[in-house]
């Protein structure tokens, strides 16, 4: 199961959050601080794998995140996902956005937001990976944005 | 109307969007929060407008504020309006909005059901994926309930989007309404074979999350997941289901064994680095699994922790990281294949990465042994040193002390060096472990008796330097262990070398900065130290000392009196008033000391940690039954008296760990600079050495080596624990060169010539003698202790309520809740309308549409009833079949059939059986593909052809317990084929020769299929008598702790109407062997048994002898008596009864390694015997199993029909036995130490065998 989905940047700003199980509005802030401090202080060529959040989780669960330019993404999983497995999937949600954007870069995250949840909904459900086939992804993200789009202009 | 529209979408064009609030916020990053509050009040007026383009628009800023920490819970039902909305657009947002900030206590969910159950219905699969996405983040007990009937139903949709969706969210449905789970789980179990992969993928995904959770209920999917790995070509599904495997092979050993050969193939075929890593894993669960049992999968570790080296050499840290995880796993069933990667390890300690710094450290502290010990710590130790960052010093602090006093402080050799590694700890700066290492303190010092002249010493030199610990704020955390220090420091205090100074020490005015818990311990043991010196000094003529002490008290202790903290203050006013009297009686030349130390006499015993838990309750006591009338509420309210007491002592949770900057750390290290210069005790990197040791007087411990005392074993200032590890190498040293010299002599006396230097290896643990004899004294527990292994579980596991037995057939009750107003219309009863309920009142139009709709879901309702109900109809068939043991898998006789038909042998007659989970076990592994199918038909083939053991034609399938036989064989093969070669190709037809020779070969191991054959039943617990009334049944086993004594466990059951109580056991003693009876009890006093029986119940007991000599079996007279009640009278009845210790029963199952076996072997020092077993008729395996259940032996290594086996005796007399197997003859050749023990250890395996 992932436990949570964060996106923020270099300084810790939040760039999307999900969180796959209730916390009050101040712990969601709280668990974005404590993650972005352990992931910030990591040098850049160290494992993509660490334990310790004391907010989020629990012996069971590990931080997975990968490092684009300015931006971080880190999933909190536990022992139910494989580790190698998950930064594929940053990577399919990475590349996907950037299909999706078109050469995505932050300032596509900080004003759409939306955007970027309903493609994670797409790959992630409820904690779940629904689909990683980034094809697929994309058809659905596609035809749901046509639908969209021909609601507005009638 | 129309000029409201119009209205709206001018106001709309003025409105901000998403886009402009953060764009509005980046540009107001100076008052970011009066911005923020702003827009806030806009979008409550936006909520206001009955335009729905606007509040979606609101929504949606909405959502993007809660993202940056503002609680838009206030907007709630706005979200539901939007949700409701019958534009995808405005759907999406509100669901959007929902997910991100509905949880179970937000009240405007119970509006959302019949809209959620609107939208699953739509016909716009979007409308209905949506709702699906929302639904997962925010599902209640409630919604769920509700509305599980309608996902199920879409788990069956047309469309593939939908039906993963669907799949995926059951797991969230299931969580929250378990009663679900049995009526969906059919359904799910089909969409693991769903032609779209998205929705298998989906399927695999929710089943091994519930399977993880509750892995047994799952076991008879394990035929059905075995062939979705052998097919799926999905990394993902692989992943999952493999992972899976490793949770069910812990569970049924059987199964591990099939996986092998699968798992082995994709280890080497994969080039997905996720993939190969979770098949190791999974391996490695395997082998786990089967450690146990088989020992023979040599060939499999070295695969694995070879690959794992790879990993863990790899440059890519991920795989660094995650290889040194698995190896972790490896090392706690085969320590010995990873203790030789120690040098890769120790070189990871020092990666710059902090995770795989930490990783290394875990296995660590499974590395270590005897020997290496000391110098892991040291090295570690330097790493304390030198880490930056409290974290990660805290990390380390821990493991060394997890290291040391690992099971049972078994790799301590010298007790003076870990107390010393203790103190040096001490002077950790900022480190939150104070508690523990005052732990350690006090648990060493309790249980180990000969070091307590040692620690007290050590403690008193704490004392003296208290200050270095409370002076400094930030040294908080490390105050603990003045704790310890006071608490050993009194308790022992008949060890103190200078008294008075400690006293002195105790009772400085700086102690009332402490915090109060270790105040109080310091006035108690204050006072604990005053007795003692009392003594000591009423010996003297000179009476004036004993008086002096008590003034110091009395001067000394009203600054305590004074303390705020409540313990503190009372402790120290009544020692006071204590002392005052003392003072008095002096005065009057009274002696008083006797009595004050009376004050504080008895031994206190290390109590169990759980022992509390495991006291039985005495029967007929409810404790949770009110003794008196219960008081009313408002009074219990009023009265905390709690709170007081839980301040005492506070919780020493993990606290968070604060930020440092690096302004800060700098100016700590420059305080921790001079702190040290100015410290006379630290200890800088050259040891002084000018530190002189003497012989402490009355030092109790005896070493087992007169260590040369020219190295100094006492220090005045602090120890330095590296020179413990220098002492703990010579005297290593020179009890290597006495054992050498004693081999030689040996040597020399059996034959001259003969070198062969076997010694020169490295020593094996054994060697290695421990410097102090250490009686380790073991924690109590109460009697009677309640077994209990479920101690651990958390009662809220939300987990826990899915625990559901998926097997049963479905019962009318289960069936999900249907909508309620759907069944009315069905029934056609005028029950009222379930649309009532919706908030919203609905145009009529809509309705019926929505009513044909409806109608047609009721269809598909009852299509999957029938469904259901044939499916059970089936399960009933097979129930009365008799074989439902793993019933409820319709498609798995399909799976082996497809297999077996292939073959189209007489297997597959028994397609019927095959379905029976026991059976695929009880297979060979399956081939993976149609080519080895050949072998399975031999395997599958009826017993004879096995027996046999010349299956025609195998192809080359080796089984995996002949894996390094196999490959060895292989190598031969290439070997001869070389040459073959090199001849060239005259000698085709031998070249031939040897492959039908290789064949052959290939079939007899393949006869080692009868491995697979389950082991009968076997109990260790033996008819010991039986009448009329009762029967006792018993169990012998040797107790590991104490060589002396065997537990005896007894089965006390009941077989008549009546109740059975006063039970009292009683054996007569021989002189050899007694049974413990509690203190005060004369030697013929029977034991009372602590139960009564009610009729037909039984229960256990156990009790306790102790044993001169073991070497010979013992028979002991014994009697039970009881009284029997019924309901006017009372008989008295007794049972005699013989009590038989076998030598067997002495034995304790101890594993051994083949090298150390094969040293054992050689050392002479054993004494030969044999025995030859005829008419055996029985597998080889299942022999070796019953002289490992029987009389507790181990397999150390096999090989074909020949095995070596090792237990050891309670007295630590090593048995060794080779057993060897042709035909139905037995001969097992034994080596022991004791040549009568082992005789009657034989002549008792014989009398097994004999019996069978």
């Amino acid at each position: 199961m992932i436990k949570a989905i964060l996106i923020f940047n270099n300084h810790g700003k939040p760039r999307l959050s999900k969180f796959y199980e209730h916390y009050s509005e101040d712990t969601e802030q709280q668990i974005i601080r404590e993650t972005f401090h352990l992931v910030s202080k990591r040098d850049e060529n160290v494992c993509n794998f660490l334990e310790g959040g004391m907010l989020i989780g629990g012996s069971d669960y590990r931080l997975i995140y990968r490092h684009y330019a300015t931006l971080y993404f880190v999933f909190c999983v536990d022992s139910s996902e494989s580790e190698l497995g998950i930064l594929d999937l940053i990577q399919v949600f990475v590349e996907t956005l950037d299909k999706c954007f078109e050469n995505v870069c932050e300032l596509d995250l900080i004003f759409h937001v939306d955007k970027v949840h309903n493609i994670l909904a797409e790959m992630v459900m409820g904690g779940m990976v629904l689909e990683t086939n980034m094809n697929e992804i994309i058809t659905q993200v596609d035809s749901q944005n046509k639908m969209e789009k021909s609601e507005q202009s009638p | 109307m129309a000029l409201k529209i119009v209205k709206g979408s001018i106001d709309r064009m003025f409105d901000k969007n998403l886009q402009d609030l953060v764009r509005g916020i980046r540009n107001h990053k100076e008052d970011e929060a009066k911005y923020i509050s702003t827009c806030i009040d806009e979008i409550k007026q936006e909520l206001k407008q009955d335009n729905i383009a606007v509040k979606a628009n609101a929504v949606c800023k909405l959502t993007y504020l809660q993202m940056l920490g503002y609680d838009v819970s206030w907007a709630a039902f706005n979200i539901v309006e939007v949700m409701s909305s019958s534009k995808f657009t405005y759907k999406r947002i509100g669901y959007l909005a929902a997910s991100q900030c509905f949880h179970e206590s937000t009240d405007v969910i119970m509006l959302t059901t019949n809209q959620i159950r609107k939208d699953l219905s739509s016909p716009n699969q979007y409308d209905t994926g949506v709702a699906l996405t929302g639904l997962s983040c925010f599902v209640t007990p409630d919604l769920a309930r509700d509305l599980a009937n309608d996902i199920m139903t879409l788990m069956s949709h047309t469309k593939p989007y939908i039906r993963k969706k669907a799949v995926l969210i059951m797991y969230k449905v299931f969580l929250k309404y378990p009663e679900s789970l049995r009526p969906a789980f059919p359904r799910l179990k089909e969409k693991l074979e769903d032609p779209d992969p998205g929705v298998q993928s989906a399927a695999v995904n929710v089943i091994c999350e519930l399977a993880r959770r509750n892995p047994k209920n799952y076991l008879s999917l394990a035929p059905l997941f075995f062939k979705l790995m052998t097919s799926s070509t999905n990394n993902w599904v692989l992943i999952k289901i493999i992972k899976l495997f490793g949770a069910l092979t812990p569970l049924e050993p059987r199964l591990g064994k099939k996986l092998i050969e699968p798992l082995t193939n994709l280890i080497h075929s994969t080039s997905a680095m996720s993939l190969l890593y979770e098949c190791v894993n999974t391996v490695i669960a395997v082998l786990i699994s089967l450690s146990s049992g088989m020992p023979n999968h040599s060939a499999s570790i070295q695969l694995c922790v070879q690959k794992l080296r790879i990993l863990i050499e790899d440059s890519d840290q991920n795989l660094k990281y995650l290889g040194l995880l698995a190896m972790s796993k490896i090392l706690k069933t085969h320590p010995k294949s990873v203790q030789s990667h120690k040098d890769l390890i120790l070189q990871c300690l020092d990666d710059k990465d902090e995770s795989i710094r930490l990783r290394a450290l875990d296995l660590l502290y499974g590395m270590v042994s005897k020997k290496n010990l000391m110098e892991i710590v040291k090295k570690l130790m330097l790493h304390v040193d030198k880490a930056e960052g409290t974290t990660y010093r805290d990390e380390l602090l821990t493991k060394i002390i997890d290291i040391c006093s690992q099971s049972n402080y078994q790799y301590i050799t010298n007790f003076e060096w870990y107390i010393s590694i203790l103190v040096e700890l001490t002077r950790l700066e900022g480190t939150r472990h104070g508690h523990l290492i005052a732990s350690q303190m006090l648990d060493v010092a309790i249980r180990v008796k000969a070091i307590r002249v040692f620690a007290v010493a050590q403690m008193a030199t704490l004392l003296d330097n208290a200050h270095l610990m409370t002076g400094n704020v930030q040294r908080k955390g490390i105050c603990e262990v003045l704790y310890a220090a006071a608490w050993i420091c009194g308790e022992f205090s008949e060890h103190l070398e200078n008294p008075m100074q400690t006293l002195e020490a105790m009772l400085r005015p700086k102690v009332a900065t402490l915090p109060g818990h270790i105040q109080a311990v310091y006035v108690q043991n204050a006072a604990k130290l005053f007795a003692t010196l009392l003594k000591n000094q009423e010996g003297n003529t000179d009476r004036t000392a004993a008086q002096e002490t008590s003034q110091l008290m009395i001067d000394r202790l009203p600054l305590f009196v004074q303390s705020a903290n409540l313990e503190v203050q009372e402790r120290a006013s009544c020692i006071l008033q204590l002392v005052k009297y003392i003072q008095k009686l002096q005065q009057k030349d009274v002696e008083v000391a006797e009595e004050v130390i009376a004050l504080f006499a008895g031994e206190l015993n290390p109590v169990a940690p759980k022992a509390q838990k495991k006291v039985p309750v005495p029967e007929g006591l409810d404790l949770d039954a009110w003794i008196n009338e219960p008081p009313s509420e408002s009074e219990s309210e009023d009265e905390q008296p709690k709170a007081i007491f839980a301040k005492e002592e506070p919780k020493h949770s993990r606290a968070r760990h604060t930020e440092v900057d690096e302004k800060e750390l700098a100016k700590r290290r420059e305080a921790r600079k001079q702190e040290q210069a100015n410290n006379p005790f630290y200890i800088k990197a050259s040891p002084s050495s000018q530190k002189v040791y003497q012989e402490a007087p009355g030092v109790e411990h005896i070493p087992v080596v007169q260590i040369d005392l020219s190295v100094p074993l006492k220090v005045p200032g602090l120890p330095m624990s590296d020179q413990y590890v220098k002492l703990e190498e010579e005297r290593r040293q020179k009890e290597r060169v006495e054992k050498k010299k004693k081999e030689k002599k040996k040597r020399k006396e059996k034959r001259g010539g003969r070198g062969k230097k076997h010694d020169s290896g490295p020593e094996s643990e054994e060697d290695i003698t421990p410097a102090h004899m250490v009686d380790i004294v073991t924690e109590e527990m109460p009697e009677n202790a309640l077994p209990s292994d479920d101690d651990d579980k958390d009662p809220n596991d939300p987990h826990k309520a899915l625990d559901i037995d998926l097997d049963k057939p479905l019962a009318d009750s289960e069936k999900l809740p249907v909508r309620s107003h759907r069944a009315a219309e069905a029934l056609k009863s005028p029950a009222e309308d379930g649309d009532a309920e919706s908030p919203a009142s609905q145009e009529p139009k809509k309705k019926s549409s929505k009513e044909k709709r409806e109608k047609k879901k009721d269809k598909d309702g009852d299509r999957k009833k029938s469904k259901d109900d044939k499916k059970k109809k089936k399960k009933h068939k097979r129930e009365e079949k008799g074989e439902d043991l793993f019933g409820g898998q319709a498609d798995e006789p399909v799976v082996q059939s497809e297999e077996i038909s292939e073959v189209a042998a007489p297997p597959a007659s028994n397609a019927a059986e095959v379905s029976d989970l026991d059976f695929w076990l009880s297979n060979a592994p399956v081939p993976s593909n149609a080519q080895e199918a050949a072998t399975l038909a031999a395997e599958a083939a009826p017993v004879p052809e096995k027996a046999s053991g010349t299956a025609p034609d195998s192809e080359p399938d080796e089984p995996e317990e002949t894996d390094k036989k196999s490959s060895k064989h292989k190598k031969k093969k290439q070997k001869r084929e070389k040459e073959e070669k090199e001849k060239k190709k005259k000698k085709k037809h031998h070249h031939h020769h040897h492959h039908s020779d290789g064949g052959g070969e290939e079939s007899v191991q393949n006869g080692t299929v009868e491995e697979e054959e389950p082991l009968p039943p076997m109990s260790n617990y033996c008819l010991l008598a039986e009448n009329s009334y009762i029967k006792m049944e018993i169990d012998i086993q040797g107790n590991l702790q104490d060589g002396s004594q065997v537990v005896v466990s007894v089965i006390f059951e009941n077989k008549c109407d009546n109740f059975l109580k006063t039970m009292e056991f009683n054996v007569l003693d021989s002189l050899n062997s007694k049974l413990q009876r509690p203190e005060g009890s004369g030697p013929h006093d029977g034991l009372s048994v602590p139960f009564q029986l009610p009729p037909g119940v039984s229960n256990e007991a156990r009790f306790v002898f102790t044993m001169q000599s073991i070497v010979m079996p013992q028979k002991l007279k014994g009697t039970l008596t009881f009284i029997i009640k019924n309901e006017d009278s009372s008989t008295h009845e007794k049972l005699d009864f013989k009590l038989h210790f076998t030598c067997s029963s002495y034995l304790i199952t101890t594993p051994c390694y083949s090298d150390a076996f094969a040293k054992l072997l050689e050392s002479g020092d054993l004494k030969c015997s044999s025995v030859r077993l005829e008419g055996v008729n029985m597998p080889f395996h299942h022999l070796l199993a019953r002289i490992c259940f029987h009389h507790h032996f181990s397999v150390v290594e096999r090989i074909d029909s020949c095995a070596s086996m090792y237990s050891r005796s309670i007295q630590g007399h090593h048995v060794c036995l080779l057993v060897k197997t042709s035909g139905q003859t037995v001969s097992i050749d034994a080596k022991c130490d004791e040549p009568t023990l082992l005789g009657n250890v034989l002549d008792e395996i014989k009398q097994t065998f004999s019996q069978c």
